[in-house]
């Protein structure tokens, strides 16, 4: 996406709203506002719109409409998760999630711990990748979850969600899956995953910042975390936000997804598809700084991960650095490092991958979209070796 | 978050890279997050006439290692040791809270790298330099030890060239 200019290369951290959406979005603010709960016309028209987007999500989903619940954010669905299964089957104590959890998947989990949960964090190899083993081996007659992310949101490392879901059915275990990075760029299909409960979010797909959703699969016992007028059929009380609804569900409808048939995660078989695009500029990329620039390593997968994501990670220099030396030239991009975290802690999932401290400092995401073309791609691969030179001419190790 | 003379700063610092030959090196490292700066200075009657930095940091590290040299080129020793983070930060226009801690770094180079001057000079030390040396040497070791394959790396590096 190119703004006077500029160039973003931080889809992963939001996308711009597609003007298709934008547009779609546009009457519900003035002509269409009604309130879903009202009973007169205006709230007719509301409910029916949110209707209508919300078949569209579960369609995309291969869920049912009834398992579809709007929240604000991915955080939110995140917690509700954890959470309102945790109040509603108080039999069963025990949690599993991964290492390279979101933050709100970690720390809720954290939180249950602290009320006496027991909870299980699983390593995960140097791509940051679950061993569909561990999960097997860490399932005991007090599992109730097991929440393992999609692809992850800092290296894009896809998981094997297909075999932990598969797991998870055959031991009688609920499996949620934080798919805030992945609905939209790959296949996701419910069924055939053997989900319980999904987290998506519109911003991450060109949709509009406060729509999210959680899918709850039928017959799962759920308790709120909001307790309100009961909206959301008791779930999730709130006002619905009518036009970031609409804006989510074009977000979907305009969506070039991959037919189920290439779910196995290959991603070299998603040809013809947007996917196919970024994978290729993803790609050079990736091949071009490996190439020109001295002591750099790809963070994450070398081919299971999002098409979008790059992330490297750079010796002897602080990823702050790169970031605001990047910016100043115009180009968005993202970093791990510890002194980027408001906690001056570098990321837990570069850690979890086996990284030293020092090693996490000089991280960078690059993520790509939809508005990302080969000029900008040739761009980077000539400005990023150079303010990696330049950091490093300040450098006291080289 | 940051001012604009701290990210001119930044993208244009002043004095840095390796002093040849120096009268004074100060090496140090910050235990809070990692970052690392060398400090070179050289010293003619008494007076800093040149100064260096090497800085592995953010974007405050950079910054306020460049402020300080500035701050301390042309200055006795005297008033060199009595620079204060105080001072570089308000010469920044400022510094977000959290990233206050890289301006202590840039002030312990700069006494380091006296301090070295001092001793391999056999000249009179004070006593708080004396105490503050060392508190940084404890600091530095615990870094020095995070980044020993990156620092020996460099010293292959270097004897293959002299080879």
């Amino acid at each position: 996406m190119s703004k006077q200019n500029k160039i973003y290369l931080d889809y992963a951290a939001t996308t711009p709203v597609d003007p298709r959406v934008v547009k779609a979005m546009q009457p519900y603010w003035f002509d269409k506002f009604g309130n879903t709960a009202s009973l007169h016309s205006f709230g007719i028209e509301a409910k029916e719109v949110v209707d209508k987007s919300r078949k569209i999500i579960a369609d995309a989903l291969k869920a049912n409409v009834k398992e579809i619940y709007f929240t604000s954010s991915a955080t939110e669905s995140n917690n509700l998760a954890l959470k309102g299964l945790a109040w509603a089957n108080p039999a069963k104590k025990h949690i599993i999630v991964s290492s390279v959890e979101h933050d709100c998947v970690l720390t809720s989990a954290a939180w249950l711990e602290q009320q006496g949960y027991k909870l299980t964090v699983l390593k995960v190899d140097e791509y940051g990748m679950v061993k569909p083993k561990d999960v097997e081996s860490a399932i005991t007659e007090d599992t109730l979850l097991v929440s393992i992310m999609h692809a992850n949101n800092e290296i894009g490392t896809i998981q094997p969600i297909i075999e932990i879901g598969k797991i998870c059915k055959d031991k009688g275990v609920l499996f949620h899956t934080d798919a805030a990075q992945t609905f939209g760029k790959l296949p996701v299909d419910v069924n055939r995953m053997n989900i319980n409960l999904l987290t998506a979010s519109a911003h991450k797909m060109y949709g509009p910042k406060g729509a999210a959703l959680l899918y709850v699969r039928t017959g799962v016992k759920i308790k709120p975390i909001l307790h309100g007028g009961g909206h959301e059929n008791g779930l999730r009380s709130s006002t619905l936000n009518v036009p970031a609804i609409v804006g989510f569900a074009k977000a979907v409808e305009i969506l070039n997804l991959p037919p189920v048939e290439t779910l196995h995660c290959n991603v070299s078989t998603m040809a013809k598809y947007e996917n196919d695009r970024l994978i290729k500029l993803r790609d050079k990329l990736i091949k071009g700084i490996l190439k020109n620039v001295p002591d750099v390593k790809l963070n994450g997968h070398p081919k299971l991960r999002l098409p979008n994501n790059i992330n490297f990670r750079f010796k002897y220099i602080e990823g702050e650095g790169i970031i605001m030396l990047l910016d100043s030239l115009g180009i968005a991009a993202s970093t791990a490092s510890a002194c980027s975290s408001p906690k001056l802690q570098p990321s837990h999932v570069l850690l979890a991958c086996g990284l030293r401290p020092q090693d996490a400092h000089g991280s960078l995401r690059l993520s790509l979209g939809r508005w990302t073309t080969e000029e900008e791609i040739d761009k980077i691969l000539k400005i990023l070796p150079e303010v990696v030179e330049r950091l490093r001419k300040m450098s006291p190790f080289k | 978050m940051y001012t604009k003379k701290t990210l001119a700063n930044f993208t244009n610092p002043k004095n840095y890279g390796k002093l040849e030959n120096p009268d004074g090196i100060g090496k140090v490292g910050n235990i809070v997050c990692g970052d690392v700066m060398w400090l070179y200075i050289k010293v003619t009657k008494n007076k800093i006439t040149d100064i260096k930095f090497e800085t592995f940091g953010c974007v405050a590290a950079i910054a306020t290692s460049s402020e300080i040299t500035e701050l301390a080129k042309g200055k006795t020793i005297a008033k060199a040791l009595s620079i204060s983070k105080e001072e570089i930060v308000k010469s920044l226009g400022g510094l977000p809270p959290v990233k206050l801690h890289c301006s202590v770094l840039a002030v312990d180079a700069l006494e380091e790298a006296i301090y070295d001057y001092l001793i391999k000079n056999k000249m009179p030390i004070p006593v708080e330099l004396i105490k503050k040396h060392e508190r940084i040497e404890q600091e530095k070791k615990i870094v020095e030890c995070k980044y020993k394959d990156w620092t020996e790396a460099e010293a292959r590096a270097t004897s293959n060239k002299n080879k």
